[in-house]
């Protein structure tokens, strides 16, 4: 136990470590290499040894083990936390920015009444507290945030940090409770998948994706047709999901696909960093957007700033008038 | 059921975004202000389990960023009451502060169930949703795609999103408070009539409520618009131009076959 430590919450999604663990194992390294502590991990489940060895990055392990862990609900969870941190006093808990840490990091940092900052791209120690830049209004602004007591709960942005290879061997130590886990009242009942035969947009090489800045169902007929001529398929932002235009099995970013294309079009969508997370891999990524200061432009490589029903039509001719070219001299 | 949904303003996304001479704070007086998404399906998934089973919508809200608009649309979609909470400072209060302010007001009602958008952009300090719950010293579970009643009475059905399109279906005992993030259709629309009927026929109740002390433990040193170094060449020219510009670099890159 030391305030020098960082402690990261391991994050367990339907019995697979999530990529987001290693990020935050980084973010922490990172930290403590200037606090001079340990980087502590928990393992929250019903049976945490089999993740164990893909978490070396840590110095030390801790595996909480408790059948009210087996599945993820918020009020086991946040008291097997809260339990931990009060007995490591780390000088900060980072968690994912995901689906559980949206839950977990703000109801920890209500329980043991410590701070909270949310959307962390990077964090710094600084006397006895901590510095942190953090993503504010969709990614339109940063915010650099001064935290003046410890521990803090950082609650990090996906992406911000990439993982590194593990360096050591952490110790594993299996953490008994002081008492068995009751279940709250919010219980895991199942996992309910999208249905299958869709498109799989993660296998695809090029994806011609649209956002809200497409205005009407009616336009998504554009975005197929550019897809037809590139030979790639339509993927979309979550309010086009939301709004029933297309299946939830096309939407790109936190709780949709994280797609790798060679190439993303980005046609209307703002680059809100719930968007980015699940695309910002893309080999090529070109963004059409009329709002020169749209944050989307900090993750794309080409960007145009002009109307995307106006350059939907127009690229799918130019590609349609290239291919014919391309064959014809073939 | 009985149902009191949160609705708040936060600035357009879309407008642009000025800083204050602090530059530390938006300006909230050229901010251009509209209902964060997120509220508004908590709002919409309120109405269609009234719609569904009966009961009561509330809606509380704090005097800020411009509301009435907003709560009087909210009464011309079909909240049955509407409770304004006065603020005597028009900046918006950060979330712990806005957590207590709305805890006081809901514990009035007889709500068992409490919906209010999982995030808001303008957020960094904290998470009103659980902090609200927390105040009310209820269970809480956030990211929340669609809520049915339970098949036990005394609980709902919500569907709670992971990635990859996967939702976990949760089991909720009542009361709680769920942080919304879709409601199961999109909001409704209303037409501009309803809402100026909605104008005349609607008084916002004003529940009287303490301030609470600020926290001092998280605060904005700068705020400022993200460097430009990694940003992307931007294509200039007509459409024409951009498009046959992007068609020779997807063929250089040997992506379009
Ligand atoms: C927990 C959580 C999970 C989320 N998960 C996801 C997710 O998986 N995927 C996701 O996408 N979002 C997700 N979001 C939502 C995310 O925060 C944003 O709200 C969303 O990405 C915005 O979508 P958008 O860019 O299409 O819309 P907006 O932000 O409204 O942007 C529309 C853009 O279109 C531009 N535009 C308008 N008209 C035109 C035109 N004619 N031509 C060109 N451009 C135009 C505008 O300038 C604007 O930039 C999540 C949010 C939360 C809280
Ligand atoms: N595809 C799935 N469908 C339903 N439940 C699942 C699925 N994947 C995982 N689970 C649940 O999560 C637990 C751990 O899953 P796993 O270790 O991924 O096989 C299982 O016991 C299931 O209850």
């Amino acid at each position: 136990m030391s305030a020098s430590d960082v402690l990261v919450l391991a994050e367990i999604q339907r019995g697979m470590l999530a990529d987001i663990t290693l990020e935050l194992l980084a973010a922490a390294r990172q930290l403590t290499a200037a606090t001079g502590g340990s980087v502590l991990c928990a393992v929250l489940s019903d049976d945490g040894q089999s993740h164990a060895s893909a978490l070396a990055a840590a110095d030390r392990v801790l595996l909480v083990n408790d059948p009210q862990l087996a599945a993820y609900a918020p009020e086991p969870y946040v008291a097997a936390l809260c339990e931990i941190v009060r007995a490591e006093q780390p000088c900060a808990v980072l968690i994912g920015g995901t689906s559980i840490g949206w839950d977990v990091a703000p109801l920890l940092a209500s329980r043991l009444d410590i701070p909270l900052v949310t959307g962390c791209r990077a964090i710094q120690a600084e006397g006895e507290g901590l510095a942190v830049t953090t993503a504010f209004c969709g990614g339109k602004l940063l915010a650099d945030v001064q935290v003046t007591a410890r521990p803090a709960v950082l609650m990090v942005l996906p992406g911000s940090c990439r993982a590194a290879a593990a360096p050591g061997r952490a110790q594993i130590e299996v953490r008994t409770l002081a008492a068995p886990l009751e279940s709250g009242a919010v219980r895991f009942q199942e996992w309910v998948l999208p249905a299958a035969g869709d498109v799989d947009i993660t296998q695809q090489d090029i994806l011609v994706a649209v956002g809200r800045g497409i205005q009407q169902q009616d336009n998504l007929a554009l975005a197929e047709e550019l897809a037809t001529a590139l030979g790639g398929a339509v993927c979309a932002s979550r309010p086009v999901v939301d709004q029933g235009w297309l299946p939830a099995t096309r939407q790109v970013g936190k709780s949709g696909m994280t797609v790798r294309p060679k190439l993303y079009l980005a046609f209307g969508i703002s680059g809100a960093p719930e968007h980015v997370e699940g695309m910002q891999s893309a080999e090529l990524i070109v963004a059409v957007n009329t709002d020169p200061k749209a944050p989307i432009f900090d993750a794309a490589h080409y960007g145009a700033e002009l109307d995307a029903l106006d350059l939907l039509p127009a690229l799918a001719e130019a590609a349609t008038a290239r291919k014919g070219e391309a064959s014809q001299s073939a | 059921m009985n149902i009191a949904v949160v609705l708040r303003q936060v600035p357009d996304l879309v407008e642009t975004l000025d800083i204050d001479r602090t530059g530390t704070a938006l300006d909230w007086d050229t901010a251009s202000w509209i209902v964060n998404e997120c509220d508004d399906h908590a709002l919409e998934q309120a109405l269609l389990l009234k719609e569904a089973g009966g009961g009561s919508v509330t809606v509380v809200a704090l005097d800020a960023g411009d509301v009435d608009n907003t709560l009087y649309t909210a009464a011309a979609k079909g909240a049955d009451r509407i409770l304004k909470i006065p603020l005597d400072d028009p900046t918006p209060p950060a979330p712990r502060a806005a957590a207590a302010l709305l805890a006081q007001a809901i514990r009035t009602l007889d709500a068992e169930l409490v919906l209010v958008g999982v995030q808001a952009h303008n957020e960094l300090d904290g998470v009103l949703p659980p902090l609200l719950a927390a105040g009310l010293e209820r269970p809480y579970v956030g990211v929340i795609r669609g809520v049915q009643p339970g098949a036990e009475p005394g609980t709902v059905t919500a569907c709670k999103e992971f990635p990859g399109a996967v939702m976990a279906r949760m089991q909720v005992r009542l009361p709680a408070v769920l942080g919304i993030l879709g409601a199961e259709q999109p909001p409704r629309y209303v037409p501009v009539s309803r809402i100026r009927a909605a104008m005349k026929a609607t008084q916002f109740e004003e529940p009287e409520v303490t301030v609470p002390a600020r926290d001092a433990r998280v605060t904005v040193r700068r705020l400022y618009a993200p460097a430009s170094a990694a940003r992307a060449e931007i294509l200039s020219g007509s459409v024409s131009d951009v498009a046959a510009r992007l068609v020779t670099i997807l063929a250089e890159r040997g992506i379009l076959k």
